[in-house]
């Protein structure tokens, strides 16, 4: 393959290795104000986050990407391509993600929540020095499953022309008609980019665990089962 | 650009076509995928040597790569290489049949799991075929605890079915494109097909958490 086609693949991969990282900490900022808005005192909080988690689960990422980029320059203004991207798979991972913040913080036991109240702990200080430390180590595992389903998501923006790994991929399928090349390629390369963010979450994963003084089970392949 | 009613219902009829296309693709890649996840899942669970593994190494791969390019890897490389010629549409059921299974095959391993050792105990005490074990003290008590997780992967199957317009399926969103394209304006299709799935989805979520907390989950 001609190193003009193989520069095609490399911007590709980066831009999909973009529209994950951007997609999942954009996402996971969505995730942990929806996510604990969901629990907060004030009703129209509560109403405006589950407006949110319920929309945007039950909305097709597909049908997002399509709406961000096809209607809204109707309106006459354009989002950068990539920009779009990132924002419907944010906004997408991030109502998924939301849930798992919602349970993690649900799941912390109620005596230390009690506690930080009774130590006079203002709400701030109760939830980042108490609840949170807690709730994140029993985040990280369903957040490894949704960061691969986001990856996974990152390649339907092919389908909206942005030139991601796919879209690269496509092309250059195009243009040699080396089809088993190129689908082989393609599925062996996001195997391994999966590959690589379990592998490196499941190290942030114990790194979490051993700072609360937990220890998480060795084997540091595989994904952890968690129910959907 | 305003929203135009007279065209949002003109449009209609077109829609509801792909709505149709949208929700048979997702009864019947659901129904192959609850299939085919048992199947999965009994292979594992048997430990044959060999076999077994085989097949956690498939499921892995499939559960770790994007559905898209599997449905482009089966429509233009291995339906020509095996010399057959399926529809999109059949294309379409396989590849989301065969993508889920590998989800429902897990949830089906933590049913068998949740069954209590003593049940297989007491089928190897009384001596029982293997056959009998599975059909009749496993399975019926290890299935209805995982519907609620089965349904939730046919919710998620249904928001993935627009992906299919990429080899010609014609469903909703497919046919929003063709309207759009048509007529240069987009809001009304591409609104109505989101609402679409919406309208299903919602309740159709609610329904499953109703499940959930009559048979518990796993």
């Amino acid at each position: 393959m001609s190193s003009g086609l193989m520069s095609f693949i490399w911007e590709g991969l980066a831009n999909t290795l973009l529209l994950t990282v951007f997609g999942a900490l954009l996402g996971l900022v969505f995730a942990f104000i929806a996510g604990l808005g969901r629990s907060s005192e004030r009703k129209w909080v509560r109403g405006i986050a589950m407006v949110y988690t319920e929309v945007f689960r039950g909305f097709p990422s597909l049908v997002l990407l399509f709406v961000l980029i096809f209607i809204i320059p109707t309106f006459g203004f354009q989002l950068n391509p990539l920009i779009a991207g990132i924002l419907a798979l944010a906004l997408n991972i991030g109502a998924y993600a939301a849930e798992v913040v919602r349970g993690a913080v649900k799941a912390v036991p109620p005596g230390q929540l009690e506690a930080a109240i009774a130590l006079n702990f203002t709400p701030v200080q109760r939830l980042r020095k108490v609840i949170l430390p807690q709730a994140v180590v029993a985040m990280i595992p369903p957040f490894t499953n949704n960061l691969i389903e986001l990856l996974k998501a990152t390649s339907l923006v092919s389908l909206v022309y942005i030139s991601d790994f796919t879209f690269a991929a496509q092309l250059i399928r195009a243009s040699t008609g080396e089809t088993a090349l190129v689908f082989f390629g393609l599925l062996v390369g996001y195997g391994i980019i999966a590959l690589v963010f379990t592998t490196a979450m499941k190290l942030l994963e114990r790194m979490a665990a051993r700072s609360l003084g937990r220890t998480v089970p060795s084997g540091l392949f595989g994904r952890k089962e968690v129910a959907a | 650009m305003d929203w135009d009613w007279g065209y949002a219902v003109d449009s209609l009829p077109l829609l509801a076509e792909g709505m149709l296309v949208t929700l048979e693709l997702t009864l019947a890649g659901s129904l192959l995928a609850y299939l085919l996840g048992l199947v999965f899942a009994v292979i594992r669970q048997l430990r044959i040597p060999g076999l077994s593994q085989i097949v956690f190494l498939i499921v892995e791969f499939i559960r770790s790569t994007p559905l898209l390019i599997q449905v482009f890897a089966f429509f233009y490389l291995l339906q020509p290489a095996i010399g057959v010629k399926l529809s999109p549409f059949l294309t379409g059921v396989i590849a989301l049949g065969v993508h889920y299974a590998t989800y429902t095959s897990e949830v089906y391993r933590a049913g068998i799991d949740a069954v209590p050792k003593g049940q297989w105990e007491a089928a190897t005490a009384l001596s029982l075929p293997r056959g009998r074990v599975w059909t009749g003290i496993i399975l019926p008590q290890a299935v209805p605890r995982v519907l609620p997780a089965l349904g939730n992967y046919t919710i998620s199957m249904f928001k993935e079915t627009p992906l299919l317009l990429a080899i010609g399926v014609v469903d909703v969103l497919n046919r929003a494109k063709e309207a759009g394209a048509e007529t240069f304006r987009v809001i009304e299709p591409y609104t109505l097909a989101g609402v679409f799935f919406l309208l299903v989805s919602y309740p159709a979520s609610i329904l499953v958490r109703k499940l959930e907390r009559r048979v518990g989950t796993v």
